[in-house]
């Protein structure tokens, strides 16, 4: 059960400490340390990382969603597919996907010419792959749970009853 | 010319509350901790059912109760989360926030002359409204030996069994305590013995914590025909601007605040009642959500209380905690420094009557990276002072 509670904090804001967990939760902070030990080892906890609004920064960031078409065969599956594009650190998220594409697969890089070629020279040519579809980002307003832009402002009276 | 006013608005002053909101409006750098109402907005999914109402053009006066369906929903809900049966026709008012409900009830039940025992500490409409209403309040106070939790004893000893009326508020506003059924059982006994009306306001029912549900004192035994229950969508549905609420009692007694009411007030604004509607419809997981970071929230703070040694109780319910100042302060000059030196402003418990001095109230209802900076300032403070020394907890 403390995991589920500690997961969810994490997921909330990771950079909480051990210690804030701890006051959160009613934990001892060393149980709240090996619960999040136990939940990277298990491989339930894979990464941490930032939530970025790129659009607030000077340097481009360019995104895609790209929708993938594959063509299985015997010999060949949608693991093996998706590890080889997963293998490619333009890739930033794979998925598979119900309707009418099979992958889901967004891609980063620093201009859409760079974007461009990847799909074209990496990611077409390889042989189960029928059809691609590229859709650029132009603005995003949510990520991983997060709304992008101004925070709305706390507009309640300073002390009320 | 001057305008005469009346003796019983001379004889209320200005909340005491007041004058701490002006010293920490003047600043921009204050956390507060002052503030009685959520940090949330409120759900989605009932603003927009709000927004819809208005592009439908829904703008008129809603029937004196309220919208019907609303009044069933309000029914459905209280039977489903507190075994409470009240019908749509008769037994439920929709009102502008519980604020209403309760100065309905005072000017409908109170006569003058009239005493209305008040547990304290306690949220500052009572007094005055008792006092509007021509009735004289008897204060009850609650005591943190007891968890802040009212018991016949107090009762006994202000004299409250020659009382007319009893106002009751738990989850309670300012100490975050709540009352049990068993602790509400002897209360309830004392006031069919004493033949008293209760005044239940429960505005802060969904707020409970550590797996305590409430109990309302109207579910009980004997109790529901003597008592008025008042909630709204304020604080569980975070709506306070919204300002929709309801009260729940036999017939006769909501008949007579319907009288009063539509007259008064005619009807609960209908936008809000649309937002209302669809808050019990499908907002339930936004509740238990908010529900779930107001206990963390509750923790961390209980926590940091005990690590920096301020005495504080473990309040269950609502989103306050109620600290005791360090000896040798009163709540209000202890607040006033804190806020002048650390720009952290709680309001001293004081101007919540009876058994609240030296005690500070503090909301929660901000968020967690504002009260672990306002938890580090106080922590400062009392460091300045040498004030105490950090617990050991080991």
């Amino acid at each position: 059960m403390s995991e589920r509670e500690v997961l969810e904090l994490l997921r909330e804001n990771a950079r909480y400490s051990t210690a804030d967990i701890a006051r959160m939760t009613d934990l001892e902070e060393s149980a709240v340390e090996e619960t999040i030990e136990s939940l990277e080892e298990a491989g339930v906890i894979c990464g941490y990382q930032p939530v970025v609004d790129w659009d607030e920064l000077e340097d481009e960031r360019v995104r895609a969603e790209v929708e993938l078409n594959v063509m299985l065969d015997r010999e060949t599956g949608y693991g093996d597919i998706a590890e080889r594009l997963a293998r490619f650190p333009q890739v930033t998220a794979l998925r598979l996907v119900s309707g009418d594409y099979d992958f889901d697969m967004e891609v980063e890089g620093d201009s859409i010419r760079e974007v461009s070629q990847f799909i074209s020279e990496k990611v077409a040519p390889v042989p189960e792959i029928t059809q691609t579809v590229t859709h650029y980002v132009m603005t995003s307003y949510k990520e991983n749970g997060i709304e992008l832009g101004d925070g709305d402002d706390d507009d309640r009276l300073s002390v009320s009853p | 010319m001057t305008i005469e006013l009346s003796d019983r608005v001379e004889s209320v002053g200005p909340s005491g509350i007041r004058r701490f909101f002006e010293i920490a409006e003047e600043r921009d750098d204050v956390i507060s901790l002052g503030v009685g109402e959520p940090d949330f907005s409120t759900p989605w999914a009932a603003r927009d059912a709000a927004i819809a109402s208005l592009e439908q053009g829904k703008t008129s006066y809603t029937a004196n109760r309220g919208k019907r369906e609303l009044r069933e929903a309000i029914s459905r809900y209280v039977e489903d989360r507190f075994d409470l049966e009240y019908g749509a026709d008769e037994e439920i008012l929709v009102t502008a926030g519980a604020s209403e409900a309760v100065d309905l009830a005072f000017r409908a039940i109170v006569d003058p002359g009239d005493t209305v025992a008040v547990a304290q500490p306690s949220y500052i409409s009572y007094e005055p409204g008792v006092i509007f209403a021509g009735g004289e309040v008897l204060s009850v106070p609650t005591r943190e030996t007891d968890d802040f939790r009212l018991t016949v004893e107090e009762l006994e000893r202000a004299g409250a069994a020659d009382a007319d009326v009893l106002v009751i508020c738990y989850p309670n506003n300012p100490t975050g305590a709540i009352m049990t059924r068993a602790d509400l059982e002897p209360i309830a006994a004392f006031a069919r013995e004493h033949d008293l009306t209760v005044l239940s306001d429960e505005i802060y029912a969904e707020l409970t914590y550590d797996d305590t549900d409430h109990t309302s004192i109207a579910s009980l035994k004997g109790m529901r025909e003597r008592t008025v229950v008042f909630n709204g969508f304020s604080k569980a549905h975070a709506m306070t601007g919204l300002r929709l609420g309801y009260a729940l009692g036999p017939a006769e007694a909501i008949g007579a605040m319907n009288r009063i009411h539509q007259y008064t007030m005619l009807s609960a604004p209908t936008t809000p009642q649309y937002a209302a509607l669809e808050a019990l419809d499908s907002c339930e997981d936004d509740v238990r959500k908010m529900v779930d970071q107001y206990d963390r929230r509750r923790r961390f703070v209980l926590s940091r209380f005990r690590e920096i040694g301020m005495a504080c109780f473990e309040a269950k319910g609502a989103f306050y905690v109620f600290p005791e100042v360090p000896s040798g302060w009163t709540a209000e000059e202890f607040a006033e420094e804190l806020l002048h030196e650390q720009g952290v402003a709680a309001v001293p418990g004081d101007v919540f009557g009876d058994g609240a001095e030296g005690h500070l109230r503090v909301s929660y209802a901000t968020g967690l990276e504002d009260l672990k900076e306002a938890l580090n300032r106080i922590e400062a403070f009392l460091e300045e002072r040498n004030e105490v020394a950090p617990i050991d907890d080991s």
